[in-house]
């Protein structure tokens, strides 16, 4: 499966009635098994990005491209659970054909086993979150996508559930696209990562990340990470000169 | 406990009051419960309160399904809210005397002519309340529900239907109300039983305590559905709601 992304702009009108543009020509392709990283400034227009990839809005120019019966599972910057219904019928009603086996092993990864019967509004946002992880993962996506996951979240807990995408990452061919602030979370998921400019949002850098994910030590982390500094700093003093 | 004192201290300053203007005007609550045991065990007041039942029941259904979907249509359609917006306001304004009197003019002194109306009365408050439901419906959701590829109907049950039950709610519980002060007017002018009718004989005759016993019956029966019905049906729509301290 492939997903491909050719979004030539996409303007919105304000209510004093100028209009604004989200997004520049942004064009890449994910395959499966890859893991896409889209990293950029606040309000750039990633969640923009986003809802247009999913299919939520249909108000713009270009083009997307992804297989008709790909299953979607999308992690919102906000849990989005339901709240009245219980932690275990908001992953059911997402995916009806999970088995107990599937949940009972999700909910134990994710620590929510003492939850399942809890209503939302019982849980703190840290727990929330893990709800929605939880039930994104329950579809068995071909597509997954992540706004933001691991935000509000204690380092040693974004660790584990870090961990835990790449496990699924690995166990299926799903194509993966994350969004997110942290250049840590970006260098240990992903595969290709999109630097994005301030609004309106043009990818500014492709960097592929060549080894493989469960090779990469807190060593080879540090050394992507250090090459990516001196590429951010070498373009700033390219511009600065021109 | 509170309420049965409460009910009680009604029951004093009836009394009171009965015996300061006199059992013409204010019929004592002994002298009113007997006109209530005689009806009672002749039959009537079961004929009669069964029949404005029966009415209420069915003009309550009618108006709140018809009115609910009208609702939701009109919150989630843009133009049908510009086409129904009119004829809502119409609705709204119309005093329930006059759909009244026109119905038994236009479709004779029926027993449809009669529900209609009172039916016709309800439907606006209904589409005014599920509309504002519907529009206070939240998007973010939707969009979970779109994403996650959820069929219309499981979306519908439950992603839409919770939001709107409170509305659903607040619409039956002010509904219900207003179809039992209708119901009565409608019975009055056109029906030959009911408790309405019964008030009219007894309008007539300045028969006070028997128009008190048919109205306080009535008002019996709707405190019982309101407890038994109303209030448990709201209690289940909210259980999922932290309680209030």
């Amino acid at each position: 499966m492939r997903l491909e992304v050719d979004i030539t702009g996409k303007t919105f009108r304000s209510a004093a009635g100028g209009t604004h543009e989200v997004l520049a020509p942004v064009k890449f392709a994910l395959q499966s098994g890859e893991v896409g990283v889209l990293i950029g400034p606040s309000g750039c227009g990633k969640s923009t990005m986003l809802r247009i990839i999913l299919g939520l809005d249909h108000d713009f120019a270009g083009r997307i491209a992804r297989p008709p019966e790909a299953r979607i599972g999308m992690v919102f910057q906000e849990p989005r659970l339901l709240p009245w219904r219980s932690v275990e019928q908001n992953v059911r009603l997402a995916a009806p054909d999970v088995t107990e086996a599937k949940l009972s092993e999700l909910f134990r990864i994710l620590e929510l086993e003492a939850h399942r019967s809890h209503f939302p509004g019982e849980l703190s946002l840290g727990l929330a979150r893990r709800v929605a992880l939880a039930r994104a993962f329950a579809v068995e996506p071909d597509l997954l996508v992540l706004d933001e996951p691991l935000a509000s979240l204690d380092d040693a807990l974004a660790g584990r559930l870090r961990d835990e995408i790449a496990t699924l990452v690995a166990s299926r061919p799903v194509m993966t696209l994350l969004v997110t602030h942290s250049l840590d979370d970006a260098v240990r998921l992903g595969d290709r990562l999109f630097f994005l400019s301030p609004r309106p949002a043009r990818i500014v850098a492709e960097v592929p990340i060549g080894i493989p994910r469960d090779r990469r030590g807190d060593a080879e982390i540090a050394a992507i990470k250090t090459g990516l500094a001196q590429r951010i700093h070498g373009d700033r003093t390219e511009r600065d000169v021109s | 406990m509170l309420r049965l004192l409460s009910f009680a201290l009604f029951l004093v300053i009836w009394w009171i009051a009965a015996l300061l203007v006199g059992g013409a005007k204010l019929p004592s609550p002994p002298a009113v419960l007997q006109v209530m045991v005689a009806e009672a065990s002749s039959g009537a007041l079961f004929l009669h309160l069964g029949a404005t039942l029966a009415r209420v029941a069915l003009a309550f259904i009618l108006a709140m399904s018809l009115g609910s979907a009208i609702g939701y249509l009109m919150g989630r359609v843009k133009l049908a809210d510009r086409l129904g917006d009119p004829w809502l306001i119409l609705l709204l304004n119309l005093p329930a005397l006059v759909v009244i009197v026109l119905a038994y003019i236009w479709a004779g002194l029926t027993e449809a002519a009669a529900i209609a109306a009172i039916a016709i009365n309800k439907l606006p408050t209904a589409i005014v309340t599920l509309r504002e439901g519907t529009r206070a419906l939240d998007r973010s959701l939707d969009e979970m529900a779109s994403v996650f590829a959820m069929p219309r109907w499981r979306a519908f049950r439950h992603v839409v239907l919770p939001q709107l039950a409170p509305y659903i709610a607040a619409s039956a519980r002010s509904g219900l109300s207003l179809v039992w002060k209708i119901v009565l007017v409608a019975e009055l002018l056109g029906r030959p039983n009911g408790v309405g009718f019964e008030i009219g004989i007894a309008f007539q005759l300045f028969d006070t305590p028997r128009l008190l016993a048919y109205s306080l019956t009535f008002a019996a029966v709707v405190l019982v559905i309101e407890t038994l019905l109303v209030q448990p049906f709201e209690a289940r729509a909210n259980r999922w709601r932290p309680r209030a301290a």
